[in-house]
C-alpha cells in the first residue's frame, strides 16, 4: 500500500515538472464582449507557440478587475477602464501600477421596430437623450422627425428597451449619454448598470434583440456585432460634426483614429461622440489590464510576446469576426507601452 | 486499518453486552456515524451559507440598515440600494403563480389518483416527470415566443377590456411583467403539485375510500370529504415545494419579466425579482459595496424563503391539529 502511494506520488511529482517545463499556462478573466475574438487569438497562438496555453474566463468586465487586483489571474480585460479609485487599490495592493492595453473596438447600435416604416431612421443625440430619460414618448416627436423628413412616423408612445444584466454594451452606451446629455450625466452617469429612468430590461443582447422584435414601437440599443451577425436593422447617429453615420466597423476603428491625436499615455480613453466626419460616435475600445511588473520572467515575456503578435497578425483576423480593428496611430503608441511591463 | 483490527481481536467476542467496539465491528455504529455526518453536513451547509452571506453584505447592513428593506432606489451609479422592488416581484410573481397552479395542480393530481384509469394515469405521469425535469431556460424561452405575444395580443387586452375596472389589470400591455412571469412560474411549478400530490392521494389507505363508499357517499363526495382531508398534509408539503422554487426561479423570470425595479399594483407592469438581479448584475459588480448589496439581496431571499417555509410548517402543525390522517404521507 505505501510502495503504491510512493510510487504514485513520484510519478505525480514527475508529471507536473514534465508539464511545468513542456507548457507555460497564463490565466486570465474579464469581459465577455470580447470573448470570441480572444479565444480565437489565444487558439492561434497556441498553434504558433504550443508550449504557451492562454485560458481565459470570460467572468465579466467587473469580475477581471477583482481578480486580477486580487492576483488571481495574471491578466484581466474589461470592457471600460478602470477608475482611478480601482487603480489605486491595484496599486496599493502591488506596489506597482496596472497597464491598459486597447485590443479592438465595439459599438453600439440604435434599433427599433415601428409597424410600417422601413427606412432607417436617423437619430440625434437629443433624440436618444430624450427618449431614454423618459422625455421624448412619442415616436411622431418634432426631435426625431425634423432629423427623418418624408418619414411618416406615428403617434404612438415609445417603449424603452435597455440591457438588464451589467454589460460593456451599457457602459458605452450610457457613456455616450453622458457625454451628449448633462442632465443624463448628473441623473444617471455611466456604467455596466444604471438607475434607467425608464423603460424594459432583456437579459444580454438576444434578450434585448428580443424585446425590440416582439413589442411595436420598441426603441433600444444592441452591440454592432451582434446587430451585424442577426442582419437586424439599426438607424444612423448624428455624430459630432453633423453627419448622420451607420455604424460599421470602418467607422468605428474612425472613430478611433479621431481620438487617437488626443490618446492619453495610459490608454484609458472615451471614444463616444469622436471628432472626425466619419466617426461613428457610440463606440469604445476594450482593453487587457496587464500588471506592469512580473515575478515570474518567463510569463511576463509570453504575454508581452502575445500582446506584439495580437497588435499584428492578431490585428488581420478582427473583421472576419465582425470586430473593428485598431488604428495604426494606437498600434504604435501601444508597441511602445509594452517596453514598460517589467 | 490495521490497528482497529487487532483490538477488536483483543477484545473479543466473549463480553456478554454488546459494547462499543462489538456495535462497531457489526457495522451498525459505523453506519450510525456515517450517516449522522451526512446529516449533520445538511446543518453544516445551511448555517455556512447564512454565515457568509451575513459576513459578506457588512457594507450595506451598516450603511443602509432596516432602510434597504423599505427603499426603492438601486442605483449602482450613485451607490444607493434598496430591496424593496425586488422583493415586492419575487412576492407577486410567486404569489400569481400559485394562485394559478395551485387548483390546476390539486385538480389534475385527483383526476390521475381517484378517478383515471391505471393505465392513463401512469401515461400522464411519465408526461409530468418529464415536465419536471425541463431545465428553466427552456420555460423562459417558452415564455418569451410563445407566452409574451399571447400576453401582449390577447390576454392583456382581454382582461383590461372585461376586468379592467381592477387596478389589477390596467396600464399599457408589453407582453413583459408581473403576470406573465407568473404564467411561466405556474407552467413551471405545477408538475411539482401534480406529482407529488398525486403520489400523497394514492397512499390513501384504501379502507377509508371503502369506508366511505360503505356508508353510500359518491364517489366523489369519498374524494372530496374524505381521501382530500386525509391526505391535506401531503398536499400542503406539494404546494410550498411549490412556492420554494418559485420564490428562487431565477432564468425564466428574468426573461419574462421586464427586469425594471417597480412597485405597481397592476399586474401588467414590467417588475423585477430578488434572483434575477442577482443574475444579471453580478458578473458585472464593480466597487464593494454594489457586490455586497448584492448579496445581502441574496441574505434577504434566503430569509424570504426561511419565513414562508416556517409559516408553512406552522399551517402544516395547526390544521393537522384537527384530527386528519397527519403523517401518512
Amino acid at each position: 500500500m505505501k510502495r503504491i502511494t510512493a510510487l504514485l506520488l513520484v510519478a505525480f511529482a514527475l508529471g507536473a515538472v514534465a508539464i511545468a517545463e513542456g507548457t507555460l499556462s497564463i490565466n486570465g478573466a474579464g469581459a465577455t464582449f470580447p470573448y470570441p475574438m480572444y479565444s480565437k487569438w489565444f487558439d492561434e497562438y497556441h498553434k504558433k507557440n504550443s508550449n504557451l496555453q492562454i485560458n481565459y474566463q470570460s467572468i465579466g468586465s467587473g469580475g477581471g478587475i477583482k481578480q486580477v487586483t486580487e492576483g488571481t489571474v495574471d491578466f484581466g480585460a474589461s470592457d471600460g477602464p478602470m477608475n482611478d479609485e480601482q487603480l489605486k487599490a491595484f496599486q496599493d495592493k502591488h506596489g506597482f501600477p496596472i497597464l491598459h492595453f486597447p485590443t479592438v473596438l465595439g459599438a453600439d447600435v440604435p434599433s427599433y421596430n415601428i409597424a410600417g416604416v422601413t427606412a432607417e431612421l436617423n437619430f440625434t443625440s437629443e433624440a436618444i437623450a430624450g427618449i431614454f430619460l423618459g422625455k421624448v414618448t412619442k415616436w411622431n416627436d418634432p426631435l426625431i422627425a425634423d432629423a427623418n423628413k418624408g418619414v411618416s412616423l406615428p403617434g404612438n408612445d415609445i417603449v424603452v428597451v435597455h440591457r438588464s444584466d451589467g454589460s460593456g454594451t451599457t457602459y458605452i452606451w450610457t457613456d455616450y449619454l453622458s457625454k451628449v446629455s448633462d442632465e443624463w450625466k448628473n441623473k444617471v452617469g455611466k456604467g455596466t448598470s444604471v438607475n434607467w429612468p425608464v423603460g424594459l430590461g432583456g437579459k444580454g443582447n438576444e434578450g434585448v434583440a428580443g424585446l425590440i422584435k416582439q413589442t411595436p414601437n420598441a426603441f433600444g440599443y444592441v452591440e454592432l456585432i451582434y446587430a451585424i451577425q442577426n442582419k437586424m436593422p439599426y438607424g444612423r447617429v448624428k455624430n459630432s460634426s453633423g453627419a448622420f453615420i451607420k455604424a460599421d466597423l470602418t467607422g468605428v476603428t474612425g472613430a478611433a483614429a479621431g481620438a487617437a491625436k488626443s490618446m492619453p499615455s495610459d490608454f484609458r480613453v472615451s471614444i463616444t461622440d469622436a471628432p472626425g466626419k466619419a466617426a461613428y460616435p457610440i463606440s469604445s475600445f476594450t482593453w487587457l489590464l496587464i500588471p506592469s511588473k512580473f515575478s515570474d520572467g518567463a510569463k511576463r515575456d509570453a504575454i508581452k510576446g502575445f500582446v506584439k503578435w495580437m497588435l499584428a497578425d492578431g490585428q488581420e483576423q478582427t473583421e472576419a469576426l465582425s470586430y473593428a480593428k485598431l488604428p495604426k496611430e494606437v498600434v504604435a503608441m501601444e508597441i511602445k507601452a509594452l517596453d514598460s511591463i517589467q | 486499518m490495521a490497528t482497529t483490527t487487532t483490538t477488536v481481536s483483543s477484545a473479543g467476542p466473549a463480553t456478554g453486552s454488546r459494547s462499543f467496539i462489538s456495535r462497531l465491528r457489526d457495522g451498525d455504529e459505523i453506519a450510525r456515524l456515517v450517516t449522522f455526518l451526512f446529516a449533520a453536513s445538511v446543518v453544516l451547509v445551511t448555517v455556512l451559507l447564512v454565515y457568509e452571506l451575513w459576513r459578506e453584505s457588512y457594507l450595506p447592513r451598516h450603511k443602509f440598515g432596516f432602510g434597504f428593506f423599505v427603499t426603492s432606489v438601486w442605483d449602482p451609479i450613485f451607490d444607493k440600494f434598496g430591496a424593496l422592488p425586488f422583493i415586492y416581484g419575487t412576492l407577486v410573481t410567486a404569489g400569481v403563480s400559485l394562485f394559478i397552479a395551485v387548483p390546476l395542480g390539486i385538480g389534475a393530481a385527483i383526476f390521475l389518483a381517484e378517478l383515471a384509469p391505471a393505465r392513463v394515469s401512469d401515461t400522464l405521469q411519465f408526461f409530468i416527470d418529464l415536465l419536471a425535469a425541463v431545465p428553466s431556460v427552456i420555460y423562459g424561452l417558452l415564455g418569451v415566443f410563445v407566452v409574451i405575444p399571447l400576453m401582449r395580443v390577447y390576454i392583456q387586452p382581454g382582461l383590461k377590456h372585461t376586468l379592467g375596472f381592477l387596478p389589477l389589470f390596467q396600464g399599457p400591455a408589453y407582453g413583459v411583467g408581473f403576470l406573465t412571469a407568473g404564467i411561466v412560474l405556474a407552467i413551471m411549478v405545477i408538475p411539482y403539485i401534480i406529482s407529488v400530490s398525486r403520489e400523497v392521494l394514492l397512499s390513501v389507505p384504501r379502507d377509508q375510500r371503502e369506508a366511505a363508499l360503505a356508508l353510500g357517499s359518491t364517489r366523489w363526495e369519498s374524494t372530496w370529504k374524505v381521501v382530500l382531508p386525509f391526505a391535506r398534509t401531503g398536499i400542503m408539503g406539494s404546494i410550498f415545494l411549490a412556492l420554494a422554487r418559485a420564490l428562487g426561479e431565477t432564468m425564466a423570470v428574468t426573461m419574462v419579466i421586464g427586469n425594471t425595479p417597480t412597485i405597481a399594483a397592476s399586474l401588467f407592469s414590467p417588475g423585477y425579482s430578488i434572483a434575477a438581479v442577482i443574475a444579471n448584475e453580478f458578473t458585472e459588480a464593480t466597487g464593494d459595496l454594489y457586490l455586497q448589496s448584492l448579496i445581502e439581496l441574496g441574505l434577504v431571499l434566503f430569509l424570504l424563503t426561511f419565513l414562508l417555509n416556517g409559516f408553512a410548517r406552522l399551517l402544516i402543525v395547526l390544521t393537522s391539529q384537527r384530527g386528519s390522517g397527519m403523517g401518512q404521507a
